[in-house]
């Protein structure tokens, strides 16, 4: 397979692949620190050199709960997990190879995830008396001193001191200079795994265009990084992990939510209708805003909203003017929607509401990931409100997922809602971008003629039961809608019984009758018929389907399915099924799938159930995969 | 530009839809009179829409031969905030109550006057939640019994006008039912506005607290208990105009015109630009039941131009095109750093 670089320089693999380099298949780095550290960009840095560099990759950040942790404790550790290899790549991975520690709560915090035997970088300088105490750990206990390591590789750098050291002539403050000491530990990543600096450095020049102080020092770090890898020998191996196997095109780097804000972009664009995104700030969506907020020359109407029920109520507006209306927040703020929600559901206009789970119930876990607000989007609403629910199963399929939201909303009128999670949000991956060419066309036309002689009746259906849009603006077709039941076709209110049971009837089949139009459920890898099929949906796709692959090699047969619909479901999930003898539901709540799927299809179905604020580990499921057919005893 | 549309009547705005409010209620004389004023503006049925929330008030739009929205409680300023924002090109209503537009809506309320979009909000107060048949609202005064307060309310009741004045509202009047002229007029005035217009409009809701507004309604007490003000003039009230009111410094004093002491060249000059008096004249609010109180104002207190948000949103769309182009999507999905597979 062969690589071609753009718009960065073709990485020259040194020459000297002497005695001292290892060719590894994959790795897992973990970056932790104080979150004024700056691991995320370390992280973030590494990775898109990474991926530039052809390999396949998953990324998963760890943010402290608070913004301003107090520095040095435990509850300010920030890490950055970044999982690349040469062969394929489905997850950030589970146990690390490397653990870069700025200090000793990041190492007191970290440690437990690293494999027996693995590597350490640390801070030499996190370990001081101070550091030691904040992490709350005794003065003789201090790991770099104490033994406790000795079953792993250590490899002990004064990195503030040296920072200090290579920034003696600058102008900058000692806050400044220290600030930098994230780029000597890239650097020094850099020399070990055998990467250029160009990247790094571009990707500087543009953060620091205008302050060429802070621009000079960073690089200055970043290059004495990777020459105290080269000049001292702290470490004695370098790594070098090729480019994995990666089916033919294009290729970018992207986060979640990033994804999901290009999915809405393009959606709006397939429309041809501008994209009205009311939303308030909420972590984890909020970077949805961020993003969408940049691209105001696609069209792209951002407007932060004073809480989030008006958040959703102007896109209720929007909409009905005419645009693509969508909202976005998590479980508390959707919580707050939800009125809206059915609100737009007895309109009957398009719009698409995204969550972004996190830890619940209440405040939660903001900063964690969770999969535990599907059954509110599934039955989060008064009365009988049924709402079609999309869900990404990864960072780039975000994009594609979002995409076909917006698709559902727009061609049915009909309210969606888009599931993503705070893994899925954070996470990166590398991404086959498409072109606008290979996008689905969206077919939307406004109505503008009246549809019964001289009427115009605003409910009345098309075969799809979707009903005509007709924006405000366009004469002859007045009409009111509103929140009331409302009589077939008129719109009228209507307070006769047989005409709501008809309606309430009609709005089920509406959502239902989209199975039509969505892509039967297909077989992520597996046999179409067998003994297990692990039925997966939303972010638990990567680490489900490490350990179906791991699961195989062990001579284990199992098949995967990854759900992307879940309300309507594919027309074929109960047939596809019903041809397995235990149907596994690996999900990061108590079972909310399991439940929809064993009262719809009646199948005793059986979960793998984590609710920890963290995502699924393919060991994890491998586990309990050989737990469960070891065993005919039924785990309810 | 719409096209003038002179051949509309008042009875164009009429729906098929039968009337379903008490008989008697106030609500009537607001809906002919917003009826009455909509041809005289030019524009055409299907450039306007109508958006309520919940309330006897909010059965509104099912009234008015336009585009139109019944949503949810409180919402409607929120729904009109999207609306607006989208299409500016849209003449927009929110037709709302004390009850929908101060309790349940109130945060969506002050961040509609702030934001100051083009929208006209009538607020249709009676003083009391009618639909849910007859508890206290935020507007019903200390002490008030209701079904829901058999010993009397606690609550100490909002001053609508001053609050939209703190909410940096930018036309703030008000009006009642029962004087069809006024009513007629601030509603246009409303609409000439080119900010968010607030119009509070006393609402005699004759089933669940008849009478609420009677001092100043009817024949008897009106002229001495209601200040009718109007830019430029003279604060005068009473049945011969006899009462004046000057300011002593910020502090209001009722002045006898009849005692020629007393000039009418001293009296206090209503100017709907002047905020500091505006906040004066809101504060024209108590018990018409105790001794040296003011009479009720109504009128428009307050007038500003100031930029609104829909202008100011849609241009940021314009200044974007402008400096980075008309946005490219595929340039977009590929970003900057790219790498190919063969
Ligand atoms: S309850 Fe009161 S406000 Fe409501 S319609 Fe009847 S009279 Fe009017």
């Amino acid at each position: 397979m062969k690589m071609i670089m753009t718009n960065f320089a073709v990485a020259k693999t040194r020459k000297f692949m002497s005695d001292n380099h290892d060719v590894l298949e994959r790795v897992i780095i973990k970056f932790a620190g104080d979150s004024g550290d700056g691991m995320q960009l370390t992280g973030t840095q590494f990775t898109n050199t990474a991926a530039l560099l052809g390999n396949d990759l998953s990324t998963f950040p760890d943010f402290p709960a608070e913004i301003r942790a107090p520095q040095g404790t435990l509850a300010g550790v920030s890490g950055f997990q970044l999982h690349f290899g040469s062969i394929n790549i489905y997850s950030p991975g589970d146990a690390c190879d490397v653990l870069v520690a700025m200090n000793a709560a990041a190492l007191k915090v970290n440690l437990r995830e690293l494999k027996h035997g693995g590597l350490i970088i640390v801070n030499s300088e996190g370990f001081d008396a101070r550091n030691l105490r904040l992490a709350g750990i005794d003065k003789e206990d201090n790991p770099l001193t104490n033994g406790s390591l000795d079953n792993y590789q250590v490899i002990k750098i004064d990195i503030t001191k040296l920072t200090r050291a290579c920034l003696e002539e600058s102008p900058l403050t000692t806050k400044q200079v220290d600030r930098a000491k994230n780029m000597f530990v890239l650097g020094y990543l850099y020399w070990m795994y055998n990467r250029e600096l160009d990247n790094s450095i571009k990707f500087l020049g543009d953060k620091f265009s205008g302050k060429p102080e802070i621009l000079d020092a960073n690089i200055r770090v970043l290059k004495a990084g990777f020459a105290y890898g080269d000049t001292t020998e702290t470490a004695t191996r370098r790594f070098i992990v090729n480019p994995a196997p990666m089916p033919p095109g294009n290729y970018r780097n992207i986060m979640g939510n990033q994804a999901t804000a290009m999915g809405l972009i393009a959606a709006s664009r397939k429309a041809g209708l501008p994209l009205f995104y009311g939303s308030y700030p909420i972590t984890p969506a909020s970077d949805i805003l961020h993003e969408l907020s940049k691209h105001k020359n696609f069209g792209v109407r951002t407007f932060q909203a004073e809480d989030e029920i008006a958040a959703i109520c102007t896109i209720i507006g929007a909409s009905f003017g005419g645009q693509l209306g969508v909202t976005a927040s998590s479980g508390p703020g959707i919580a707050l929607k939800t009125e809206a929600m059915g609100l737009g559901v007895m309109l009957e206009i398009p719009m698409v509401i995204i969550n972004v789970q996190r830890g619940g119930p209440s405040t939660g876990l903001p900063t964690k990931t969770e999969q535990s607000d599907l059954n509110q989007a599934i039955l989060g609403r008064n009365g009988e409100a049924p709402m079609p629910v999309v869900a990404a199963n990864s960072p780039a399929d975000a994009f594609e997922a979002v995409f076909e939201a917006c698709r559902l909303a727009l061609e049915f009128m009909t309210p969606v809602i888009f599931l993503s999670d705070g893994f899925i949000a954070n996470g990166a991956e590398p991404w086959r971008f498409p072109t606008t060419a290979q996008l689905k066309d969206i077919k939307i036309k406004f109505t503008t003629e009246k549809n019964d002689g001289e009427r115009f009746l605003p409910y009345k259906r098309d075969d799809k039961l979707s009903r005509p849009w007709a924006i405000p603006g366009t004469a002859g077709l007045e009409h009111r809608i509103g929140g009331i039941e409302k009589e077939h076709e008129t719109g009228n209110i209507s307070y006769e019984p047989e005409n709501h049971q008809f309606m309430v009837r009609l709005r089920e089949d509406k959502v239902e009758k989209i199975a039509d139009h969505i892509p039967p459920q297909e077989l992520d890898s597996g046999p179409a018929k067998g003994k297990i099929l692990l039925l997966g949906w939303g972010s638990t796709y990567g680490a489900i389907k490490t350990a179906c692959i791991q699961a195989r090699k062990e001579g284990i047969e199992v098949s995967h399915a990854q759900l992307r619909y879940i309300k309507p479901f594919p027309k074929n999930l109960g047939e596809l099924l019903y041809n397995f003898e235990k149907v596994i539901i690996p999900e990061m709540n108590n079972g909310q799938l399991l439940q929809l799927l064993r009262s719809r299809f009646m199948i005793p179905a059986i979960g793998i159930n984590k609710v920890k604020g963290l995502p699924f580990s393919s060991g994890e499921i491998l586990e309990k995969l050989k737990e469960l057919t070891s065993t005919t005893k039924e785990h309810a | 530009m719409p096209e003038a549309t002179p051949a509309l009547k008042p009875k164009d705005f009429v729906t098929d839809q039968d009337v379903r409010w008490c008989p008697g209620c106030g609500d009537y004389s607001i809906l002919k009179q917003v009826q009455t004023v909509m041809p005289t503006l030019g524009i055409p049925r299907e450039d306007i829409v109508f958006i309520s929330g919940i309330g006897c008030s909010s059965r509104f739009p099912y009234y008015m031969e336009t585009f139109g929205m019944h949503s949810i409680h409180g919402r409607a300023t929120a729904i009109a905030s999207g609306l607006k924002s989208a299409r500016p090109d849209l003449s927009v209503w929110v037709v709302t109550g004390d009850g929908d537009g101060l309790s349940i809506g109130g945060n969506h309320f002050i961040h509609l006057l702030r934001r100051n979009f083009n929208i006209n909000l009538l607020m249709f107060n009676n003083q009391i939640y009618g639909l849910t048949k007859g508890q206290y609202s935020p507007t019903s005064e200390e002490g008030k019994v209701t079904k829901s307060t058999p010993m009397g309310s606690v609550d100490h009741p909002f001053n609508p006008i001053a609050l939209a004045l703190g909410a940096e509202g930018t036309f703030i009047a008000r009006t009642m039912d029962r004087d069809p002229a006024h009513l007629k007029e601030m509603i246009r005035r409303s609409y000439d506005h080119g900010g968010t217009s607030f119009l509070e409009i006393y609402q005699n809701c004759n089933v669940f607290n008849d009478g609420a507004f009677f001092v100043y309604t009817e024949k008897d007490t009106k002229k001495a208990e209601t200040l009718f003000v109007e830019h430029g003039k003279p604060l005068l009230f009473g049945a011969e105009n006899e009462k004046g009111v000057r300011l002593d410094g910020f502090k209001p004093v009722v002045a006898d015109m009849k005692d020629t002491s007393n000039s009418p060249d001293d009296l206090w000059v209503h100017d709907e630009r002047d905020r500091v008096k505006a906040g004066i004249l809101s504060r024209f609010f108590d018990d018409p039941a105790t001794d040296g109180h003011f009479p009720r104002p109504f009128g428009v207190f307050y007038i500003e131009e100031r930029f609104r948000y829909e202008d100011a949103f849609n241009e940021q769309i314009k200044q974007a095109i402008a400096s980075n182009g008309e946005g490219d999507l595929d340039k977009l999905l590929r970003g900057r750093d790219v790498w190919e597979i063969h």
